[in-house]
């Protein structure tokens, strides 16, 4: 479980989750990169959309 | 160099934002017990002044989002003797709507008509013949962004004079006829000389364009002998191994093909068919080529 940046909501962890994966606020929408470290991982900001982003 | 001569026994996945795409093809490899790692593009750093590097003989599946880290990573990995899929000269072409046309056409793959101008004065002159509306798409760009609708002379000037004050890329008038068809298009993927499964794609009822990512439905779309076979040559014309061949139906001429994707997105195609494209994925790929 991590804390929203944004509005401080709990994001809850899929325990199959994987490093780079994006994980979404409940609460907000906001959206977080899961960074893995020793015993699980903690989140940063994710790039929601970029300018040559598709397919 | 020919593919299928051995085969490799682990996989490097390399992305810049894992989606349902990545998660599905790295847990797919982890279940038949093949060695996957996976690589985020961000974190790497490639000494292009050498012949070899940790990458060489690997076989890369190329899953960047972003489609200049994509390009570009590609190069340089291919260049130090990776084996990426899909390699550089795919990824050129695809991502390119102008160098994909002219290829598909090449090949006698049907595509709707286009013209291209490079000023906004000779792109609006060559309208009034081309006739309206037409859709003007960026060469480079996904998504449905920056395309539009040009239902007439005005709407095609506003446009136009915006463009002008973009990125030079957007000063190149790729303008394609607005075909006539039932509301929705195709997205069929492709494995190699497979077509997985196909799906098609509904627009909103208040949009005209056909992107998933834009929202729409999607169902599943038989695959009939004349679909397999248009994907099959479409995917050898850009010299793609896995890739996503949209098309439209068009009330004049049937089938269309008006873009294929080398990094396609799957997630909705697997919903909708049940079919398992990532285990297809990663079969294919631990039997591509070795150098």
């Amino acid at each position: 479980m991590v804390k929203c940046e944004e509005c401080d909501a709990e994001i809850k962890i899929p325990e199959d989750s994987i490093e780079g994966e994006i994980v979404s606020c409940p609460d907000c929408g906001s959206s977080y990169e899961l960074v893995k470290i020793e015993g699980g991982f903690t989140t940063k900001p994710a790039q929601v959309v970029g300018e040559d982003w598709g397919q | 160099m020919t593919e299928g001569k051995k085969t490799s026994s682990s996989l490097t996945l390399l992305y810049d934002t894992i989606r349902w795409e990545e998660k599905a093809i790295y847990e797919a490899a982890k279940k038949k017990g093949i060695e996957i790692k996976n690589i985020d593009c961000k974190d790497i750093v490639l000494d292009l002044n050498t012949f070899s590097s940790e990458y060489t003989n690997q076989t890369i599946i190329q899953r960047c989002v972003s489609y200049f880290k994509n390009l570009h990573s590609t190069a340089a990995l291919e260049g130090l003797g990776a084996n990426v899929i899909n390699p550089l000269n795919t990824n050129v072409t695809c991502g390119n709507k102008l160098f994909t046309h002219m290829l598909l056409q090449k090949n006698g793959i049907r595509t709707p008509k286009v013209i291209t101008a490079f000023s906004p004065k000779s792109a609006l002159s060559a309208l009034e013949n081309f006739g309206y509306p037409a859709i003007i798409k960026p060469t480079i760009g996904s998504w449905g962004r920056l395309i539009a609708l040009l239902r007439d002379k005005d709407a095609a000037k506003g446009v136009f004079e915006d463009r002008e004050h973009m990125f030079p890329l957007y000063h190149v008038y790729y303008l394609e006829e607005f075909v006539s068809r039932p509301p929705r298009d195709i997205r069929a993927i492709v494995v190699g000389d497979v077509v997985a499964a196909a799906i098609y794609r509904y627009s909103e009822s208040d949009e005209w364009k056909t992107n998933m990512a834009l929202g729409g439905r999607a169902e599943n779309c038989p695959i009939t002998d004349e679909l397999e076979e248009v994907c099959i040559k479409s995917s050898r014309a850009v010299g793609g191994k896995i890739v996503g061949v949209d098309l439209m139906e068009s009330s004049k001429e049937g089938l269309l093909v008006h873009e294929v994707n080398n990094t396609t997105e799957f997630k909705n195609t697997v919903k909708i068919t049940g079919i398992n494209i990532q285990d297809m994925i990663v079969d294919y790929s631990v039997n591509y080529q070795i150098n």
